[in-house]
Order: C-alpha cells, then sequence, then structure tokens
C-alpha cells in the first residue's frame, strides 16, 4: 500500500518512527507544510488527511497507509489537472488569493497550515458541526461569524499576530460559497 | 525515539494477540502517545495500531450509548445523540485541545492520556516519581499553578488533563475492557487510581487489556447539563478548574445531580459529597456554595495554586446556578 499525496503514489518509509510531516518535507521535497512545536501545540503543520485536518507532525507515516493526504502545494490549479496546470503551476486556490488579498500573513510560516485547517474547518461547518462558542448544540446549522471563526481555528497560532487579516480572508472565501 | 516495530491490528482479537507481547503499546490516535515517545517519557518495542478498528455509537436497550475506543473525539462531540441527551459531554469534548487533535483524539487514548505536568515532561532537568519511582517530586515546591487540591500525595500532584473524562464519570460511564483474562467491564470513576506512594500506577488496568469501549447509562437529567472550562486563555489551553453538571428539578427540589470537576485533582473527580447536600433540597445560590465547600473541605492546596479552592467553588455554583435558572 502506499500514502497518496496530492494524488500521487508514494512508498511508506521502512522506518515506523517517520512522521507524515517528516515524509513531506525531507522525502517527498513537499516543504510548504512546516514544522513548528512538533508536539501537537501551534498547527504549522496541519494537512488534510481523507478530507480532515490533522497534525502532520503527530501522525506517523505509515498510519496514513492507504489514505489521501492533501497539502498546500496540492491546492493551487486544483481541479485543472486535466489541463496540465496541475499543482504548483496552476492558478491559486480562492483562498490562497483570499489570503494575499486580505494581508492574512507577514512571516508566512504559519500560513498553509491556516489554509489546510481553514479547508477542514469550512467542512466541519457545512456537516453542522458545532464548536466550543456555539450556543444552541441542537442547531444542525451554524452560522461563520467572527467568533465561531476564531474558536474553529484556535488550533493554528500566528506568531506575527496576523489573525484578523486571516479571519478576514477566510470570511470573504467563505462568504463567496467557497467549499474545501 | 528508540526504534519499534508497527503493525495494523486487522480486529480486536488481532490487537490483543499482538499487544500481549512484551513491551508492545497500543497506538490510536497517537496525538499523546508520539508525543511522549519523542520526548523518551514513553518507550515501546512494538506498536499496535487500533486507530482503525471499528468506530461506532450504538444504542442500548436502557436507552444510553455504547462508544467504540477508537470514536473520534471529534466525532463523538457531532454525534445528534450526544448533543441532544448529554450536553455536557459535547461540550467537554469541544472544549479540549484543538480542532485537528479531536479529529485525531480517540475515545480510549483520551481515556489514557497521561498528564501535562510540566515537571514529567523535563526529562533533563527535573525528578519526577511518576517517570522515576522514588526519584522524588520538583513540582511540589515548585511552580504549582496547574496541580493538584484534592487527592494529591506528597509525592505527585500532577493533574488528569481529560476534559471529555469529566463528564463521562459525572454520567457514571462504564468502561469496557478486554485482555488476556477475558472481558470486564467497571465504572470509568475506578479506572483512574490516586497516586498515594505509587504515582506511577494511573490506573487499574492490566498490561496488554485493551479498552474496547465506553457505555454511557441513560442520564434524563444529564438532557439539562453543561461544561464549564476556566483556563489561562480562552481556547486551546488545559483547564484550571472545569465543571461538568447535570441538574433537574422537580415541584422546587432537586431530584437528581451529577458535579465533576477537572483541573483540580489526579483523576476525573466526582463531586459525591457536593451531590449528597444538594439533592432532595431545594436549589439556590446559598445551597449550591454550601455544597460546593463540603465538596472542597478537604482541599490541600500547595504554594501555588490555592486560588483553585474560591475558583473551582465560583465555577460549581454558577454553572449549578445557570442549570437551575428560573428554578433557582
Ligand atoms: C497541544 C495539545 C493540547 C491538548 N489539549 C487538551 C485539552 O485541552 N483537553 C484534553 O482533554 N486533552 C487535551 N489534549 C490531549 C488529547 O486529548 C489526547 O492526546 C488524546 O485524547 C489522546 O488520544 P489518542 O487517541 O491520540 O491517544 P494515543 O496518543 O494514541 O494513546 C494514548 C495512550 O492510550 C493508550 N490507548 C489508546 N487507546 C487505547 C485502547 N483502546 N485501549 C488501551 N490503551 C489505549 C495508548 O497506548 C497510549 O498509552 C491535548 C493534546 C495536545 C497535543
Ligand atoms: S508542528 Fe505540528 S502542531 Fe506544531
Ligand atoms: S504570518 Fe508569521 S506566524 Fe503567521
Amino acid at each position: 500500500m502506499a500514502i497518496v499525496i496530492n494524488g500521487t503514489d508514494h512508498p511508506i518509509p521502512n522506518d515506523p518512527r517517520m512522521s507524515l510531516l517528516d515524509l513531506l518535507r525531507e522525502r517527498v521535497g513537499l516543504t510548504g507544510t512546516k514544522l513548528g512545536c512538533n508536539q501537537g501545540a501551534c498547527g504549522a503543520c496541519t494537512v488534510l488527511l481523507d478530507g480532515e485536518r490533522v497534525l502532520s507532525c503527530l501522525t506517523l507515516a505509515v498510519q496514513a497507509s492507504g489514505r489521501q493526504v492533501r497539502t498546500i502545494e496540492g491546492l493551487a490549479g486544483e481541479g485543472l489537472a486535466g489541463e496540465g496546470l496541475a499543482g504548483e503551476e496552476g492558478p491559486l486556490h480562492p483562498l490562497q488569493q483570499a489570503f494575499i488579498d486580505h494581508d492574512g500573513f507577514q512571516c508566512g510560516y504559519c500560513t498553509p497550515g491556516q489554509i489546510c485547517s481553514a479547508l477542514g474547518m469550512l467542512e466541519e461547518l457545512r456537516r453542522g458541526e458545532p464548536s466550543h462558542v456555539t450556543a444552541d448544540l441542537s442547531a444542525g446549522r451554524t452560522a461563520l461569524t467572527r467568533e465561531e471563526l476564531r474558536e474553529r481555528m484556535s488550533g493554528n497560532l500566528c506568531r506575527c499576530g496576523g489573525h484578523n487579516g486571516i479571519v478576514d480572508a477566510i470570511l470573504e472565501y467563505a462568504e463567496k460559497g467557497g467549499a474545501a | 525515539m528508540i526504534p519499534f516495530s508497527y503493525s495494523l491490528a486487522a480486529n480486536e482479537q488481532d490487537a490483543l494477540a499482538r499487544g500481549a507481547n512484551g513491551t508492545a503499546r497500543y497506538l490510536a490516535g497517537g496525538t499523546n502517545l508520539v508525543d511522549l515517545m519523542r520526548q523518551d517519557i514513553e518507550r515501546a518495542d512494538a506498536l499496535v495500531d487500533i486507530s482503525r478498528l471499528p468506530a461506532t455509537i450504538e444504542e442500548t436497550a436502557g436507552g444510553g450509548l455504547v462508544v467504540g475506543a477508537a470514536v473520534r473525539n471529534a466525532a463523538l462531540a457531532a454525534d445528534p445523540r450526544v448533543r441532544a441527551r448529554y450536553p455536557m459531554l459535547s461540550r467537554a469534548l469541544l472544549a479540549a485541545a484543538s480542532a485537528q487533535i479531536r479529529n485525531m483524539a480517540t475515545v480510549g487514548g483520551n481515556i489514557l492520556q497521561r498528564t501535562r505536568c510540566s515537571y514529567f515532561y523535563d526529562v533533563a532537568g527535573s525528578r519526577c516519581n511518576k517517570r522515576s519511582p522514588g526519584a522524588g517530586c520538583d513540582a511540589i515546591g515548585g511552580f504549582t499553578r496547574y496541580h493538584a487540591i484534592l487527592g494529591a500525595s506528597d509525592r505527585c500532584a500532577a493533574t488528569h488533563p481529560s476534559d471529555m473524562c469529566v463528564a463521562l464519570v459525572a454520567l457514571d460511564a462504564i468502561v469496557h475492557l478486554e485482555g488476556a483474562t477475558g472481558r470486564r467491564s467497571m465504572p470509568l470513576a475506578d479506572l483512574h487510581v490516586l497516586p498515594g506512594d505509587t504515582p506511577h500506577i494511573e490506573t487499574s488496568l492490566r498490561p496488554g487489556e485493551l479498552i474496547t469501549g465506553i457505555e454511557i447509562p441513560s442520564c434524563p437529567a444529564a438532557a439539562n447539563s453543561t461544561y464549564r472550562k476556566v483556563r489561562d486563555r480562552s481556547s486551546y489551553a488545559f483547564a484550571l478548574v472545569s465543571v461538568a453538571a447535570a441538574l433537574k428539578v422537580a415541584d422546587g427540589k432537586i431530584s437528581d445531580v451529577r458535579i465533576a470537576l477537572g483541573g483540580v485533582a489526579p483523576k476525573p473527580w466526582r463531586a459525591k459529597r457536593a451531590e449528597a447536600a444538594l439533592r432532595g433540597s431545594a436549589p439556590g445560590d446559598d445551597a449550591f456554595r454550601v455544597a460546593a465547600d463540603a465538596e472542597l473541605a478537604d482541599a490541600a492546596p500547595l504554594e501555588g495554586n490555592g486560588f483553585k479552592v474560591s475558583l473551582a467553588r465560583n465555577t460549581i455554583v454558577a454553572v449549578l446556578g445557570g442549570l437551575a435558572g428560573e428554578a433557582a
């Protein structure tokens, strides 16, 4: 079995100690996903595993066997693979563009994790999942207020304090009907 | 991390066979075990991956739920039955960690997660009776803002960090176990043990034993329940104090009440004394305060966490007041 990373099969490493993060960065050469704390506390390493946002630093690569991993490199030019514009060569994903338009970053280190996390978050919201700040747990749908967004994105730290731009970017993308 | 072998358990029997083997460990979401192995606090020769075992949430004949050990924290929090019948459980889960971690973390792993005591984590610089039995404890006499005020010993004052378990002990949850000698069940409240002279012994689990699931009995009072977590920042932080509570009032009297505390003890702390003080009495702030004081009468704060006594009292009173609403 292989790990499918942005649509391409990759072999499972022989050493089970290798994290999914190290596999991405050191073996596959996808350095968009960032190493921050390496202990689950910052969110810089967030990727989508079968569509769910997870921390690649605490996931052993071998645990992703047979599953789909999506990283920041897999977002640009999405859906254009048939036209030869897949991956980094294609136009930016609309959420990437929204981060640029709203100054959603300064140094950019947390950005790939923020963007992958936001895509997973919007999918959770679409499924009607509540958050810590959702007043009515029985509601099938929750509106994406700033408060909801901040709570749902609290697993992604930004040391540059770019949060207002990050929130604006995600809100704009969501309001335009953006989906994961 | 020392080298280890990895295998994916095909089913529970397969997991048990592999888990019985020497220093094998079960790997679920990995959010605690991988971190602790990387820090060299936990060691294993073999990891048995149980994260892909069936993860179902099923109804019991008595109107409760049986939750598979591999169910993710996020899935349990979002389950419509949990949200409607046991809101305090959904709220406890949603107050924990981050969305990414809740997507990975399982029910079994959450129960067996280890303390976040920073002296426990400081392998190079601190003594810890959990890591090295008999070595001594550098937390006691050190920075104790996050440590226990109830149930600790002079060997260890580390707290159990789980939010989920606080709601589950209030709900009288049962843990289902399977091991070499067969199946057994016990109240979750009996699984974790107090440190006493042996803080390295944290549960009554037998070697190689697998948590297969938890059972949450029917609890009509829990439809009116909540979880309040007080922490140093409003999200993505462990509890200073947390309160899970359910309250049912009939004819002006408390007919059922459940209270459990987090962040204050080495295990999820069921507040039996407070419950006993309240059952049958009229709801109101004075009654809530007397009950909270009864629970906290034995509190033995350390130098840095005396604030937790009044914080716990005030949080209990506020949570019960909110649940009583007009009835108080
Ligand atoms: C940054 C950070 C913040 C966090 N914040 C919070 C918080 O605010 N509140 C909170 O409650 N938690 C918090 N957590 C802890 C988190 O909830 C736990 O790490 C998680 O629940 C563990 O589940 P897991 O499936 O990943 O367990 P694993 O890491 O896979 O396993 C943990 C332990 O359980 C054992 N195990 C797992 N499943 C079974 C089973 N079925 N039978 C027998 N043994 C088993 C493993 O062998 C291991 O010893 C936080 C974690 C991190 C990294
Ligand atoms: S690097 Fe994974 S959470 Fe910080
Ligand atoms: S932009 Fe620098 S850490 Fe977020």
